[in-house]
């Protein structure tokens, strides 16, 4: 440990990283015919270039923020939470039971219960894993896996049999009451007598996102049971040698980090959709997995990287209209190199950069 | 139901658990050797996409078979060099192995095409046809056993009946070769591996091309046997549920055999019956579908018959810690 100053392993590294991932990205686009260039002025154009790209920008990034501090959030007890694409939508489904049976005066009433419900039911999805790798040992990683496929059953069921609009054909439930609609960046923007894109989704629940991250901060750095989870993560005999109960501190991390993901469903299914839709998370889930490791597990690094993919996705999508020949699922190569490069071939890029600075510094010697 | 619907949904089910079976046998050989591949489904989408498209320019399954494959195995190195050579997390590596197969299948596809993702429809020679048994016709009029030989084990793909080899095979290599015997102790205890003299990273390695060159299977069958053509995520999480297979068989090639066809079965059944009545209860297709992740799940809890898995899965080896 320490071999590297602070520097180059919260900023240099990751930035190595990302930078080979945009290379071999940009090798793709070269071989399907199209300048890579272009194509990233293109998509910085589309992402940040108007206040409707900022607000589909920050929209994404709000989505990437709840799901990359739960699996960052994880991640600091040692712990690989790969559902976050359920607890999302189970979360989802939590805020829209909330907005869809209870008549809401005013969004002020109706936030904090929806805030309530997604965490709840987001929680819940990530309960039964935690409880299983506490418990009986069961594998992490698989237990989550599996939960996504049976939440999205779930959803898939509830929406189809029970939930759906009378009298419509496509499985989402009706559109939920005025009194639950959040405020957009467009309303917010009128307040203060600012002008912002009309069709644009961003909305309140960004600065939701922006106080997670503080908690988060404030939770893993500042408290008792942040340090628990840290202690424990870095290992888990001197954890229980120092009596940190293990069950407890499983079962906690994952309750929070369930809850997190479960927190997304506010600004997709409230903010956005507002009715619930059939896979109303649409990936974001995994994404969090990248923005986790790209941000190294820290909620500034986790805001940054999720800006990051949120200009990705928005900037794709532009992308794909302007360059029929690169399709959205270009992204999904990005992300997947961003994953790879960042998070499993990160001895590659160290390795080498450890030895040159134990070089460096012997030479100033 | 009828003898005959018994028939098809059993034939149905067989297609339906042979790539599952490939999947899972790849997984069993990678983790058995100690690495954790959660990219099974990625390997098999790109398989897939790579063996139809290459069956399509070429009109040659064969050719097509071996593109898939070589996709795979490229993609298995990937996993290797990532979890062996530099001890990364071979979690993660899977994870990123799923989303560059589901993105450049796409990009790639499209680039190729231009059919929105997909390769043309395949014929002919480009497809695995099905093999009709000898004497299948002849015995069809035979009560019971006629229809069970005539349409239930005659007239699949050669690739079915390979997934059935490979699994006598792969029980074979484990359990009484040589090789068999090393790679099952890497998987264990990598440590005594390496002070009998024996190469744990070369021992690895050969786990994860085995692995590859097997998911490469899953996929070419998904491509050019069960379908007529590559479409966008046409793996369908059947990665996930070959992991869930194996976990369910204990990391056993036996039992994969059993756990992949119980999860085909599952399959057929859902896709025949929108409804099932159990006992007065109706069963929503949904649980169908997420039946088998229930069961792994509850297998996983142990209270069923314990699942452990290898020991040093997961776990990068460095020499002389």
């Amino acid at each position: 440990m320490g071999r590297l100053p602070k520097w180059a392993d919260v900023a240099l590294i990751p930035l190595i990283n990302l930078a080979l991932a945009l290379i071999v990205s940009g090798l793709v686009v070269l071989y399907i015919g199209e300048n890579p260039i272009e194509a990233v002025a293109i998509m910085v154009n589309g992402a940040i270039g108007s206040t409707y790209g900022w607000g589909y920008t920050l929209y994404y990034a709000t989505n990437f923020i709840f799901t990359g501090l739960a699996v960052a959030v994880a991640f600091h007890a040692r712990l690989f939470n790969i559902g976050g694409e359920g607890q999302a939508g189970l979360g989802g489904l939590g805020v829209a039971l909330v907005c869809l049976f209870i008549p809401w005066p005013h969004w002020t009433l109706a936030l904090p219960a929806a805030i309530l419900a997604g965490a709840l039911f987001g929680a819940a999805l990530a309960a039964v894993p935690a409880w299983l790798q506490a418990k009986r040992g069961s594998h992490i990683v698989i237990t989550t896996i599996m939960f996504n496929f049976i939440a999205s059953a779930l959803l898939v069921y509830l929406l189809v049999n029970v939930l759906k609009k009378p009298g419509q054909m496509s499985p989402e439930t009706a559109r939920f009451p005025e009194g639950a609609r959040l405020p957009s960046a467009h309303d917010m923007a009128s307040w203060v007598g600012l002008d912002f894109s009309k069709s644009a989704p961003l909305n309140i629940t960004f600065f939701i996102a922006i106080l997670a991250c503080v908690a988060v901060w404030f939770l893993i750095w500042r408290t008792r049971l942040g340090y628990q989870i840290r202690a424990f993560g870095h290992s888990e005999p001197a954890a229980v040698y120092a009596g940190i109960n293990p069950v407890k501190i499983t079962m906690v991390t994952m309750l929070i980090s369930g809850a997190l993901a479960g927190l997304m469903g506010i600004n997709s299914v409230m903010g956005e959709a507002e009715r619930l839709v059939i896979d109303s998370v649409q990936g974001a889930g995994f994404v969090g997995i990248a923005v986790a490791l790209m941000g190294r597990s820290h909620p500034a690094g986790v805001f940054l990287a999720a800006l990051l993919f949120g200009m990705l996705y928005q900037g794709g999508g532009e992308l794909e209209f302007e360059k029929p020949a690169v399709s959205r699922e270009m992204i999904l190569v990005i992300q997947g190199l961003v994953i790879l490069f960042t998070g499993a071939l990160d001895n590659m890029v160290r390795m080498p950069l450890e030895g040159l600075f134990l070089r460096l510094r012997g030479g100033a010697r | 139901m009828d003898f005959t619907t018994v028939i098809l949904v059993l034939d149905s089910a067989l297609r339906l658990a042979t790539p599952l079976l490939f999947a899972c046998l790849a997984g069993l050989f990678s983790e058995r050797s100690g690495i954790f591949d959660i990219g099974l489904e990625g390997k098999m989408l790109a398989s897939a996409f790579f063996s139809a498209s290459v069956a399509a320019f070429t009109g040659s399954v064969w050719l097509g078979l071996l593109a898939g494959m070589g996709a795979s195995i490229f993609l298995a190195l990937i996993h290797g060099v990532a979890s062996i050579t530099f001890r990364g997390n071979q979690l993660i590596s899977g994870v990123a192995i799923n989303f560059l197969a589901s993105g450049v299948t796409v990009i790639v596809g499209q680039s190729w095409f231009s059919l929105g993702g997909r390769t043309p429809q395949l014929e002919g020679a480009a497809r695995f046809q099905e093999i009709t048994l000898p004497f299948a016709e002849a015995l069809r009029g035979v009560p019971v056993i006629g229809p069970i030989y005539a349409d239930l084990i005659s007239g699949h793909s050669i690739l079915v009946y390979a997934g059935f080899a490979a699994v006598a095979l792969s029980w074979w290599v484990l359990y009484r070769t040589r090789f068999g015997l090393r790679l099952r102790a890497v998987g264990e205890n990598p440590e005594a591996v390496d002070t009998a003299g024996i190469s744990v990273i070369g021992l690895r390695y050969t786990a994860t091309i085995i692995c590859g060159a097997l998911c490469g299977l899953a996929g070419t069958y998904l491509a050019t046997g069960l379908a007529a053509g590559f479409v966008r995520e046409m793996s369908a999480g059947r990665g996930f549920i070959a992991l869930a297979a194996l976990i369910f068989a204990k990391w056993r090639p036996g039992y994969a055999l059993l756990a992949c066809l119980l999860f085909g079965l599952l399959e057929a059944m859902g896709n025949r019956f929108q409804n099932i009545d159990v006992l007065g209860i109706n069963v929503p297709t949904q649980f169908m579908q997420a039946l088998p992740y229930i069961l792994t799940v509850v297998i996983l809890a142990g209270f069923v018959g314990r699942a452990i898995p290898p020991r040093a899965g997961g776990e990068p080896y460095v020499k002389e810690r």
